[in-house]
C-alpha cells in the first residue's frame, strides 16, 4: 500500500541516491563533457575502486572510504597513463571519437573480465560501523550507509566545482574544453592540461567506488548497469556542467527510487536508460546545455 | 577466361559447407558451426552501419533478442514454420531500428552509440518484467524432433543459419557496391561534406540501421530452438554486443569479406578457448583483440592486405 | 544589363547562438551569373551566412528563396541538388577515396538531380573532365589525403563544380596561398562564371575581391553595411573604419 510516508521516504532516499550518482557521474562530466573523450569504461573503474576498498577493508580492516582516498593518487596516475595512450593512438591523428569509443568499450570488457577472474562472480561487501544503523527523525528513516556517501559526494562535487571555477588549473581546463585551438595558439600545452583533467576524472572513480561498496554489495559486472545512468545524467545535465550533473543526478535518483517503490526494483535499470533516450530525442543539449 | 563475379563465392562456399553437413555425423559440429554462422550474420549486419557509415552500434544484443523473443511469442501463440518467425523477427527488429535511428541519428555518432546501449538495457528490463515470455525465469522452447528433408532438427537449424549467412553477406555486398554504399562511405569520411555534396545523410543512415537491425533480428529468430532454454541473460548477452564490433574490426570494416573473416576467426577462437580454458577468458581475448586492432590495425586484416597491395602498386582506392 | 529575376533572395536573415547575435537582419540578393564578393572582419558573420544559405544550419528568422522557391526549411543536401553549392574554408576531402572518387559523390548525389546534366557520359568520365579543367587530372588516382594545400583547394572547387551549381559559394578558397596560386584560383572561378554559374566569393585577399567581383557586400558584426560595386565599397568611410578599427 502506498502511503505518504512511503513516498516521502522514497523521495528522500532518492535524493541521497542522487547525490551519490552525481559523484559517479562527475568523472564522465569531465571526460566526456569537457574533454570530449567517451570513456564508456568509467563505471568499471568505479567497480575497480570498490574492489580495492573491499580488499583493503577485508585484509587490513581499514575504512573503505579511507582506502579509496588513499588510492586516489594511483587512479590519477592511471588516468594519465590511459590518456597518454589514448592521445597517441587516436587523438593525435584526428581519427574521430568513435574509434576511441570502441577502444574504451574494449577496455571496459578487459577490466571487467580481469575482475571476474580475480574475484569471481560473487557479490562483495565491506564492514564498517555505519553500514546497518539508520538515523531517523519524524517520519523519515535514513540509512547511514547512504547518508555518509551522500555527504561525501556533495563534498567531492562542490570541491570540483570550486576547483574548476576558482583555481588557475581548473579554469585552464575549462578554457581548453571550450576552445582548444585558440588556446594552443597561445602556447598553452593543451595536451598536458587535458591529461591532467582526465587524471582527475579517473581519480573520482576511486572515491565513487568507495561510496558504491558502502551503499550496496558489488560484483564485477555491476559497472554495466551504471553506463546508462552516467551518460543519461551527463547528457541530461548538459554535458560539461557540474551543476547540471548534480541537478540531473538528483532528479534521476528520485525518479528511480519512486519507480522502484511503486513498481518494484526490477524496473530501475530501465528508468535511467529510458530517460537517456528521451533526452536524446527531445532535448539533447540537456538542462544546462549550451 | 571471364571473371567470376564476387557474389558467386559466398554461394559456392555455402554449397560446399552444405554438402559437408550432409556427410558429417557428429552433431557437435552442427552446434559449433551454428554459432560461427550466427556471428557471420551479426558481424556482417553490424558492419553495414558501423563499418560502412562509421556509426557504432553497441546494442546488437537488442536486435538479436527481438528476433529471439519474437519467436518465443510466436511459439506460444501458434508455432509457425521457422521461416515465418525469421521473417517477422527481421521486420520487427527493423522497425525498432527505424525508430531509434530517426530519433538519434540527427545527433553526433557518439550519441547514437550511447542510445543503442540504452536501448539494449531498456529492452532487457522490459523482457525481464514480461511474464508472458517467462521473465527472469526464462522460457523452455521445445525443439521439434525432426523435420522433412534433414537428418535432424539441429542439422536443419544449421542449414537455416547457413542460408541467413549467405543472405547477410550478399546484402552487405550489394549495399557496398551500390550508390548507397558510396554514400555511406562519404558519410563515414566526412558527414558534413557528404551532406553538402547532395548525399541524403539521414535517409541513408536510417536505411542502413533498418537493414542492419533487421538482419540481426533474423539471426536471433532461430535461437530459442537452438538453445531450447531462453532467458534474458542469454538473449541479451554482452558477448553479442562486443563480438559484433570486434569481428568486423579485426576482419576489416570497409569490405563485406572483413566481417566474415573476423567472425570465423574470432568465433572459432572463442569456441576453442571455451572448451580448453574457460568461457570468461575467451571474452578477454575478444576484448584484447579489439583494443589491439583498433589501436594498431584499425582497418583490420583486410586493411593490412590492402595496405600491402597499395605499397606495391602505389594506387589509392577509387 | 537586363534585369533578370533574382537567383537567390535572402531576406532579413537572423541567427543567434545563445546570447550572441551572429546575423542581424541581413539581406542578400544574387542574380543569375553574377560575381559577388563578400567581405568583412573576422567574426562578422560571413561563415554563418554561408552556413544558413547552404543549409548547414537553420536561420532563426528570415526567408531564403532560390529560383523562386522557399528553401529555408530544406536540408543541405536538398539545396545542393537545387544548385546551391558551397566549398569549405578548411578543405574536407573524403580521405578514404581517391581524387577522382571524391568527385563521383556529388556527381551521383547532386548533379544527377539537375535537369539536363550528366546525360551520356558516366560519372567517372565526367569527373576526369572536371579534374582536367582545374588542373588535377594527373592526380586523379592519388589518395585525396596526401595533396598539397593548393591541390586540396582545387579539389574542393572541383567537387563543388561536380555538383553542377547554379550558385557557388567559395568560402576563403585562397587563404594562405601564394600570389601565383591565387591567380590560378581566380581564373578557375572566372572560367566557371563564364559558363553561367553565379559565384559568391568570400575572401580576405582584397585584390582578389576587387579583381573578381562585380558587386561587393560588406558584413560587420552581423550587419550588412555596404552592397555596391567594389570601387564604391572600398572607399566607403564605414568600411574603411571597420577594417582599420575604431
Amino acid at each position: 500500500m502506498v502511503t505518504f510516508n512511503l513516498l516521502l521516504n522514497a523521495v528522500v532516499t532518492g535524493i541521497l541516491l542522487g547525490g551519490f550518482y552525481a559523484a559517479v557521474t562527475v568523472g564522465i562530466t569531465i571526460a566526456f563533457g569537457m574533454l570530449d573523450i567517451v570513456n564508456i569504461a568509467h563505471p568499471v573503474f568505479i567497480v575497480m575502486g570498490s574492489f580495492i576498498a573491499y580488499i583493503v577493508n577485508r585484509n587490513f580492516g581499514l575504512d573503505p572510504l579511507l582506502a579509496v582516498i588513499l588510492a586516489m593518487p594511483l587512479f590519477f596516475l592511471l588516468g594519465i597513463v590511459i590518456f597518454r595512450f589514448y592521445y597517441a593512438a587516436f587523438e593525435k591523428s584526428g581519427k574521430g571519437s568513435l574509434r576511441g569509443l570502441a577502444f574504451f568499450f574494449g577496455v571496459l570488457f578487459v577490466v571487467e573480465v580481469t575482475l571476474l577472474l580475480a574475484f569471481g562472480v560473487d557479490y562483495r561487501l565491506v564492514q564498517t560501523s555505519y553500514i546497518g544503523p539508520n538515523i531517523g527523525f519524524d517520519h523519515i528513516d535514513l540509512p547511514l550507509r547512504m547518508v555518509i556517501p551522500f555527504a561525501g559526494s556533495i563534498t567531492l562535487v562542490t570541491g570540483l566545482h570550486l576547483f574548476f571555477s576558482h583555481t588557475f588549473i581548473g579554469r585552464a581546463i575549462m578554457a581548453v574544453a571550450q576552445d582548444e585551438f585558440a588556446l594552443s595558439l597561445m602556447a598553452v600545452d593543451t595536451v598536458a592540461v587535458r591529461q591532467l583533467a582526465f587524471g582527475v576524472a579517473i581519480a573520482t572513480a576511486a572515491i565513487a567506488g568507495g561510496f558504491l561498496i558502502v551503499i550496496q554489495p558489488v560484483d564485477p559486472s555491476l559497472g554495466r548497469e551504471y553506463i546508462g545512468r552516467v551518460f543519461a545524467i551527463c547528457v541530461l545535465g548538459g554535458l560539461g556542467s557540474i551543476t547540471g550533473t548534480v541537478i540531473a543526478a538528483l532528479i534521476l535518483g528520485v525518479i528511480e527510487t519512486i519507480t522502484s517503490t511503486l513498481f518494484g526494483p526490477s524496473w530501475a535499470p530501465a528508468v535511467s536508460f529510458a530517460a537517456l533516450l528521451l533526452t536524446l530525442a527531445i532535448r539533447p543539449s540537456g538542462i544546462m546545455g549550451r | 577466361m571471364t571473371r567470376v563475379p564476387s557474389w558467386v563465392w559466398p554461394i559456392v562456399v555455402a554449397g560446399l559447407v552444405l554438402a559437408a553437413s550432409r556427410v558429417v555425423k557428429n552433431e557437435y559440429y552442427m552446434f559449433a558451426g551454428y554459432v560461427v554462422l550466427q556471428y557471420v550474420v551479426l558481424a556482417s549486419a553490424w558492419n553495414i552501419l558501423g563499418g560502412y557509415s562509421g556509426y557504432v552500434n553497441f546494442g546488437s544484443a537488442a536486435f538479436f533478442a527481438i528476433g529471439a523473443y519474437g519467436t518465443v511469442v510466436l511459439d506460444k501463440l501458434w508455432q509457425p514454420p521457422l521461416v515465418v518467425a525469421i521473417f517477422l523477427g527481421g521486420i520487427v527488429a527493423s522497425l525498432v531500428g527505424l525508430v531509434t535511428a530517426y530519433l538519434t541519428l540527427r545527433l553526433r555518432g557518439v550519441f547514437f552509440a550511447i542510445a543503442t546501449l540504452a536501448l539494449a538495457i531498456v529492452l532487457q528490463t522490459l523482457v525481464m518484467n514480461w511474464d508472458y515470455v517467462g521473465g527472469p525465469l526464462g522460457y523452455y522452447c521445445v525443439r521439434p524432433d525432426s523435420i522433412v528433408g534433414f537428418p535432424s532438427y539441429v542439422n536443419y537449424l544449421f542449414v537455416v543459419m547457413l542460408a541467413l549467412a549467405v543472405i547477410a553477406v550478399l546484402v552487405a555486398r550489394a549495399i557496398e557496391s551500390s550508390f548507397i554504399g558510396r554514400g555511406l562511405a562519404a558519410i563515414r569520411d566526412n558527414e558534413l561534406a557528404a551532406e553538402c555534396c547532395g548525399v541524403p545523410t539521414l535517409r541513408l543512415k536510417v536505411f542502413a540501421t533498418m537493414v542492419s537491425g533487421g538482419l540481426m533480428g533474423m539471426a536471433g529468430a532461430p535461437f530459442p530452438y537452438y538453445i531450447t532454454y531462453l532467458d534474458p541473460n542469454s538473449a541479451f548477452s554482452f558477448a553479442y554486443g562486443i563480438n559484433s564490433i570486434a569481428m568486423p574490426l579485426v576482419g576489416g570494416m570497409t569490405r563485406w569479406i572483413g566481417p566474415v573473416i573476423g567472425a570465423v576467426l574470432l568465433a572459432v577462437i572463442q569456441q576453442v578457448a571455451t572448451v580448453t580454458i574457460s568461457s570468461e577468458l575467451n571474452l578477454m581475448i575478444v576484448g584484447g583483440l579489439l583494443i589491439g586492432f583498433i589501436t594498431v590495425a584499425p582497418n583490420g586484416i583486410v586493411g593490412l592486405f590492402e595496405q600491402y597491395g597499395q605499397q606495391r602498386h602505389g594506387r589509392a582506392s577509387p | 544589363m537586363i534585369l533578370q529575376a533574382p537567383l537567390l533572395e535572402a531576406t532579413s536573415i537572423r541567427k543567434r547562438f545563445g546570447g550572441f547575435v551572429a546575423l542581424d537582419a541581413v539581406d542578400v540578393t544574387i542574380r543569375p551569373g553574377e560575381r559577388v564578393g563578400l567581405i568583412g572582419p573576422n567574426g562578422s558573420g560571413k561563415s554563418t551566412l554561408v552556413n544558413c544559405l547552404s543549409g548547414a544550419i537553420t536561420n532563426d528568422t528570415g526567408t531564403i528563396r532560390f529560383d523562386g522557391r522557399a528553401i529555408e526549411r530544406l536540408p543541405a543536401h536538398h539545396r545542393t541538388r537545387l544548385g546551391i553549392v558551397r566549398t569549405f574554408q578548411m578543405p574536407l576531402p573524403f580521405a578514404s577515396m581517391s581524387v577522382v572518387g571524391n568527385l563521383t559523390i556529388p556527381l551521383r548525389f547532386a548533379a544527377r538531380y539537375r535537369p539536363g546534366c550528366s546525360e551520356g557520359k558516366n560519372d567517372f568520365e565526367q569527373a576526369l573532365l572536371i579534374l582536367e579543367d582545374v588542373g588535377l587530372r594527373d592526380k586523379a588516382h592519388a589518395s585525396s589525403a596526401g595533396l598539397t594545400q593548393v591541390e586540396m583547394r582545387k579539389l574542393e572547387l572541383a567537387r563543388a563544380v561536380a555538383a553542377r551549381p547554379k550558385l557557388l559559394i567559395a568560402d576563403e578558397t585562397m587563404a594562405g596561398l601564394s600570389n601565383a596560386e591565387v591567380d590560378e584560383i581566380i581564373s578557375l572561378l572566372l572560367k566557371l562564371n563564364n559558363q553561367g554559374v553565379a559565384i559568391i566569393m568570400i575572401e580576405h585577399i582584397m585584390r582578389a575581391v576587387m579583381a573578381f567581383s562585380q558587386r561587393t557586400i560588406v558584413l560587420v558584426a552581423g550587419k550588412k553595411i555596404a552592397d555596391d560595386s567594389p570601387d564604391v565599397v572600398m572607399n566607403d568611410a564605414e568600411v574603411v573604419r571597420a577594417y582599420l578599427g575604431e
